[in-house]
Parts: structure tokens; C-alpha cells; sequence
């Protein structure tokens, strides 16, 4: 059951502030609508991880782990690997966040990012197959959630991602259907580099890269992801309030521009 | 009642039309009403009913809509819950509501059998609506004549939307109802109609005619075809 | 039943698997008020869907800690059944189901004026029996018709469709095969005489100008699929009040 949350209170001083500011196209930290907080990539800081990055936006951080297994293929795509993405809201990343089982929210931002990685076919699954049918590479990317301050979907996109880019396999071969490992390493292939840009609506101002006080008074929240050749490959509206047209064309047209120097940002030093 | 069809000023549906939520029933200079909600110059339906307007002031009959209590309003309701401060009320709201030991009875009891021995849980009361603003459970009261635990009838239930149909222009139909049944009829707003008459078949009779008013509400000769009915039913001369 | 993949998904003539043009949507089936003890209900067949929606409420809200001091609750499920899909269907909760429940929802939230029964609840049940591509904008529809026959206030009905690509061309209601062999399906939900969008998803590769002409495609289907939607209800309602001519409501008492 899907139910509608308790909102955070917000002093209505910082809401007006926030909405006349939003009118004005200015933000509480002096950014403009268009302007990323500062985003920071760290790579490779989790050693027994075949891949690892940490991502902050902000005060916001997220790490993004990769390990490969053996396992059986999907049976509707039997000559792919299996790629699955799964995130965690720990407690420790906000007030809000509590213990239990996943909560839609961690539902939903797990399946966006996956979303992304998928549908721009990011990873090359076809070359992680060893037996058609049988035996393929498992791609487990797991999303810890560390400090909660907005934008969470971006900053965990960009953490997989960059612990994509970040992830070594061991050299290996096939013989008769077992898998032998050999010396060394190799990257992960890699197909395309998909960067979503998230957008609040507040009053009638769109806002890139929401921080946290930003999203507990947005009415809509927007995700375009943009695929290395600037076409769209997942689009994600949230929130519970609504977007006119021309917001999501507005959007849309922003996203593919400013996807292309967050990406550079995110594959480079890799 | 003004009514120009150039682009500023217009109404755009006749009265008595049936109109469902998002419509767009006028535009201008109106007054969004019951049921009706105006954004930017336009006025739209929230709900399917029948458009109405009184001068400029449009607003929407509703055919279906759950009980909202008022102040002053009877209602009959179920007792679902009790405790030392008084019961729980199921009245068929959102709502329930709550009949304080105090409202029940001018000797609060000491202990909690002599509650009991008041209202049961499972009894079936009549009693009048004294405080609710939708911030808190209404409140109820059994203080006052006619109100009470109901000891004998029947109740039938129908939609909260049909009591005005049911009670008629100046207590018109609820009258003929009587009239011609010989039964004493109790009315609560929240739906719930105590019929209590002299034998069990024309109990019967009286809630069949009761669900024929429900499902016919906004038809026409309705009021001949109830005095048929009842006479069918019934046979008691006019 | 087109079994295994399909060789193409748009033949030379330019009509799809199941002969419908680019921009045609499935035949459209609506019902309203089929359940008895839900105060509000509506089936839907769209192609190959069938799905059932339930609406209690606005009702008294368990647990009570959910409840909102300012306005109703809204909450959402919607589950496939077993025996909807071709492999069985665990019938444990997927991802999938959570993230749609949480969507549809969120489709919803903006037209039901909630503000009217504050510290109640109003659930929604939404059944797909059936499945065979677009369950949620088919849900939104049947659910939103749910709502309007429990009478709860909205400022407009919400009337949902998608469009996406398959076999190089933009289409309109993808279905199965088309969802899962196209390129890219795009669920979109509008209140249509606010001109407001209340749900977009999108998966797939499409450039910006095809994501413009699949955009405005499934906005012409919401609209196509308000007239009848408008037209189920005047069906279910009509009846009731022009049985016998006009109605006579201004006899009415208080």
C-alpha cells in the first residue's frame, strides 16, 4: 500500500522565503535554477568491492558498491547478464530514514537508477554470458545512502555509474562451460553513460539538483536521464503535486544540456 | 440571472444537467457553491451531480456522497465501543462519534456495570449531533425527548444524498409517507430511517417504498408513484 | 497468442501486430459501480486488460497515527493477480507493485480534493486481473472513474495513456509485445480540462524530437480517453436521473 506521507514542517518564513526567491529564479544558497550544488566523485574506496564510489552533492553522500557473481541468466534473456540494483535508506542518513524493510521511497530510487543503467544499456550484458541459458555474471550494484540532504536520485545515479566505471573483473576463460579465472583484471564493458538531472517545481520556478529544504516544500519532482547520445532513456515524475507540459518540455530540453558536463564530470578520472 | 454566451461571461451547462468532476459549468463573473470550484476565471464540477444555480451562484446536487454530521442534526447510529467516559457511536460518517457518559445520563455511574446498564455495545440509538468542526469526533447527545435507545422497528439505510428527497418540499413526502402508512417514521440525516409500525409486513412495505424513493430521487411523479405504492402495499384508504 | 519474438513490429502497410495504426488505441471497455460493498468501483478492459478498482471511503483511518490533521490520506494498491501474466505471478508484493502503487498514487493525489475529510482515509484497491501492457494508465482511469462514483470531490478526472516506439515509428497504447520488444514506453496521466500532467514515466531511447511527438501523442490519447470516461459515467448516471424526463429536484426540502 502506497500512502500519503506525513509531510515535514517547514516554518512558513522559509517557505515564503524559498517561494519568493523561486519567483524571482533565485534559490535560499544562491544558486541559480539551473545551478548543481558542488559535486565531489571519490573512486575505488571500497577495496574488497569489485567497484566502489562515493558521491557527494552538497552535504548530500551516497556510496555505490559493485560485486560480480555467477548465476543463472533470466530465462527471457538467457545470453545476458543480470544486472540488479538495490538501495538502502540506513538510518544513519536522516532522521527521517527508519529500520525495517524497504520503504517505497528506497523502492523507487533503486528502480530509477536501474532504470537509467538499463534502458541506456549502460553495461554490456551480452558480454558478461559464459553459457547461454546457464551461467552469466551477476552485477549486484548496492546504494547506501549516507547523508540526506535532496537529491538523492542524481547522486545515487552518478554513484552507480561511477563504481561502473570504477569496477574490475578477473581475467577469465571458458572452458567446457566452467569458468577458469586467470591473473589479472579488466574493466567491466560498458556501452553508454546514462546522467539523469532532477528538477523540483516550486510555485511555478523549476529548480535543478533540489537540496533537502528545497524538496520538503516542492509540489513535483522531475528526473530526465540522458543517454551519451542525448536521447532521453528514463523520465521519472514524483511528488504529489502536478507539471504543466511545458515544464516537462522545459525540462527536458535543460537535461540534455546539462547532462553533458555532469557526464564528463562523472566518467572522467575514472 | 445574467446570462451572455460571448467569451468572458458564460454559463455553459443548463440546469438539471448531469455533470461529472472537472467539468467547466461557467466563466466569469459566478460564484463557485456547494460542490463547484473555481480556478482562475473558471468554474468546474468536482463531482457528478446535477447542476444547479440560484442568481450567480452555481453549485453541483450530488447523486452520492458520504455523511458529513451538523450541529442539530438526528441521527441514528450503532453503539460500537464503550468505556468509563462514555461510547463510541458508529453514526455511517468518516466520522464516529462520541456520546459522553454525560450527555447519556444527569447521574454519572461509579462503576462500570452501571455503564453498561445504560448502553450496550450493539445498541442501536437516537440522538442529536451537539459538537463537530471535522478537527475532532462529533459529539453526540441522548438528553433530550424522543432520543435514546431503540427498542423496536426496523432501520433501513440509504444514501445521505436522498434524506432531502425522502423528507420532500416542507416535510411533504416524509408526511405522505406517514399518512398513508400509519407508521411512525424516525429520520436520521446520516441515512439511517427507523421505520416502527403495527405489524412486521407493513414494516416491510414502508423500507421497500423507502428504497424506491432512494433509487428514484430525481425522477418525476415520483411523489404519485409513492402514494400508489403505499395504497398497493398497504391498502389503508386515502 | 504471438509467441517468442516477434520478427517485426510494424508491418509494410504501417499497421501493428495486433493491425492497429501508430496512433490508435486499444478498444476501451468502462463500467462503472460493479462492486457492491465498495463505495465507489469501475472495470476496465483495454485490449487484453482487465482490471477492477475498489474505493472505500473517505473513511475512518487505521492505524490512527496515519491520519492527516489538514486533509484525507490517500492509499494505494495496486497488485496483479497470480494468474495475470503468462509465467504465474508470485503473488508476494514485487518492486514493480510498489513503485506502481506509489506512482498511481501520486497520479491521483493532485486531482482529489482531499482537503475535505481531514483525519480520514481513502484507500483505492486497483486488481489488474489481466495484463497485457499500460496496467497503470488503465488503472488510473478506472480508478479515477472509482472515485468519481464514491462521490469524492475532484477537480478533474484523471485520464492516463501512453505512447512510446517500436519498429522505428511513434505509437500510441503499447501493448505487451510492443512494451517489451519496442524501444521505449512512456506512461503519461493528465486531468484534461486543467491541462495539468499528474504521472510521467519513461524507459527506453528516444531523441528529443521523438520524445516530443511520443509526449504529445499520449496526451491526445488521455483526451480520447476522457470523452469516455465522461461518457461512462453520464451512462452509469443518466438512468438514475432521467428515468421519467426532468428531474424534479426543486421539490426537494431542506
Amino acid at each position: 500500500m502506497s500512502i500519503t506521507p506525513k509531510p515535514s514542517i517547514t516554518s512558513i518564513l522559509e517557505q515564503n522565503l524559498i517561494m519568493e526567491l523561486a519567483a524571482k529564479s533565485r534559490r535560499v544558497d544562491g544558486r541559480s535554477l539551473t545551478d548543481y550544488r558542488e559535486i565531489r566523485i571519490e573512486r575505488g574506496i571500497i577495496e574488497k568491492a569489485n567497484g566502489s564510489a562515493q558521491v557527494s552533492i552538497g552535504k548530500t553522500k551516497v556510496m555505490a558498491g559493485v560485486k560480480l557473481e555467477l548465476g543463472e541468466p533470466f530465462p527471457d534473456t538467457p545470453d545476458e547478464g543480470v544486472l540488479t540494483v538495490n538501495a538502502e535508506f540506513t538510518p544513519i542518513a536522516s532522521p527521517t530514514f527508519e529500520l525495517g524493510p524497504p520503504g517505497e521511497n528506497s523502492i523507487e530510487l533503486a528502480r530509477i537508477v536501474d532504470r537509467n543503467l538499463r534502458e541506456s544499456k549502460a553495461v554490456d550484458l551480452k558480454k558478461l554470458c559464459i553459457t547461454p541459458g546457464k551461467k552469466v555474471f551477476i552485477v549486484f550494484i548496492d546504494i547506501n545512502i549516507l547523508n540526506h540532504d535532496g537529491n538523492l536520485i542524481d547522486a545515487s545515479t552518478y554513484a552507480a555509474l561511477a563504481a561502473l566505471l570504477n569496477t574490475k573483473m578477473s581475467n577469465f576463460e571458458v572452458n567446457d562451460g566452467e569458468v577458469i579465472f586467470k591473473d589479472g583484471n579488466q574493466p567491466l564493458p560498458m556501452n553508454n553513460y546514462p546522467v539523469p538531472v532532477t528538477f523540483a517545481k516550486i510555485g511555478r520556478a523549476l529548480m535543478v539538483d533540489p537540496q533537502l529544504q528545497e524538496e520538503d516544500i516542492m509540489s513535483t519532482r522531475l528526473t530526465i536521464g540522458v543517454d551519451k547520445d542525448g536521447c532521453i532513456c528514463a523520465v521519472q515524475k514524483g511528488g504529489m503535486g502536478e507539471l504543466e507540459p511545458d515544464d516537462i518540455r522545459n525540462a527536458v530540453g535543460l537535461a540534455v544540456e546539462k547532462s553533458k558536463e555532469l557526464r564528463t564530470l562523472i566518467i572522467g578520472g575514472s | 440571472m445574467r446570462i451572455s454566451w460571448d467569451d468572458e461571461v458564460a454559463i455553459y451547462t443548463q440546469r438539471r444537467q448531469l455533470v461529472t468532476p472537472g467539468e467547466l459549468l461557467a466563466q466569469g463573473e459566478y460564484y463557485p457553491e456547494l460542490n463547484t470550484f473555481k480556478e482562475k476565471d473558471k468554474i468546474y464540477s468536482m463531482i457528478v451531480g446535477l447542476f444547479d444555480y440560484r442568481g450567480n451562484r452555481l453549485s453541483v446536487v450530488p447523486l452520492k456522497h458520504c455523511y458529513i454530521p451538523y450541529v442539530g442534526d438526528l441521527v441514528i447510529g450503532k453503539v460500537v465501543d464503550s468505556g468509563m467516559s462514555g461510547w463510541t457511536v458508529d453514526i455511517h460518517s468518516p466520522y464516529s462519534a462520541l456520546l459522553p457518559l454525560t450527555e447519556a445520563t444527569s447521574r454519572p455511574p461509579s462503576i462500570r456495570k452501571e455503564v453498561e446498564g445504560i448502553l450496550r455495545i450493539g445498541d442501536l440509538i437516537k440522538a442529536k449531533v451537539i459538537a463537530f468542526d471535522r478537527t475532532k469526533d462529533p459529539i453526540l447527545t441522548i438528553r433530550d425527548r424522543d432520543l435514546g435507545r431503540v427498542t423496536r422497528g426496523k432501520v433501513v439505510k440509504i444514501s445521505p444524498s436522498k434524506i432531502p428527497r425522502l423528507i420532500g418540499k416542507k416535510g411533504s413526502m416524509i408526511n405522505l409517507l406517514k399518512k398513508e402508512s400509519l407508521c411512525d417514521l424516525t429520520v436520521g440525516q446520516n441515512g439511517v430511517i427507523l421505520v416502527m409500525c403495527k405489524s412486521p409486513e407493513a414494516e416491510e412495505a414502508v423500507i421497500d417504498v423507502i428504497k424506491m424513493i432512494e433509487r428514484e430521487a430525481h425522477t418525476q411523479g415520483l411523489t404519485d408513484r409513492v402514494s400508489e405504492a403505499l395504497r398497493r402495499r398497504i391498502g389503508s384508504t386515502p | 497468442m504471438i509467441k517468442g519474438y516477434p520478427e517485426r513490429l510494424i508491418d509494410e502497410n504501417g499497421l501493428r501486430l495486433d493491425g492497429r495504426r501508430p496512433d490508435e488505441l486499444r478498444p476501451i471497455k468502462l463500467e462503472i459501480g460493479v462492486l457492491g460493498n465498495a463505495d465507489g468501483s469501475a472495470y476496465i478492459e483495454q485490449g487484453k486488460n482487465k482490471i477492477l478498482v475498489g474505493v472505500y471511503g473517505p473513511r475512518e483511518i487505521h492505524p490512527k497515527h496515519a491520519e492527516l490533521p489538514n486533509r484525507a490520506v490517500l492509499r494505494c494498491r495496486y497488485r496483479m493477480a497470480p494468474f495475470s501474466t503468462e509465467e504465474r505471478k508470485n503473488p508476494a508484493p514485487s518492486r514493480r507493485e510498489i513503485e506502481i502503487s506509489k506512482v498511481i498514487r501520486e497520479a491521483l493525489e493532485p486531482a482529489v480534493m482531499s482537503e475535505y475529510y481531514p483525519r480520514t482515509v481513502i484507500d483505492i484497491f486497483i486488481e489488474a486481473l489481466q495484463c497485457d501492457g499500460g496496467t497503470r494508465c488503465a488503472g488510473i482511469v478506472a480508478a479515477s472513474l472509482a472515485l468519481a462514483d464514491a462521490g469524492i470531490p475532484m477537480r478533474d478526472l484523471v485520464s492516463s495513456c501512453s505512447a512510446g516506439k517500436a519498429g522505428g515509428e511513434i505509437i500510441l497504447d503499447l501493448f505487451d509485445l510492443e512494451d517489451k520488444y519496442g524501444d521505449a514506453d512512456m506512461p503519461v496521466a493528465l486531468m484534461v480540462n486543467l491541462n495539468m500532467i499528474t504521472l510521467l514515466q519513461m524507459d527506453g531511447k528516444l531523441n528529443p524530437m521523438e520524445f516530443e511527438k511520443a509526449f504529445t501523442m499520449a496526451m491526445e490519447g488521455c483526451r480520447k480517453i476522457r470523452g469516455l470516461q465522461v461518457e461512462a459515467l453520464k451512462k452509469r448516471y443518466q438512468g438514475i436521473v432521467e428515468r421519467e424526463g426532468t428531474s424534479e429536484f426543486d421539490e426537494e426540502g431542506t
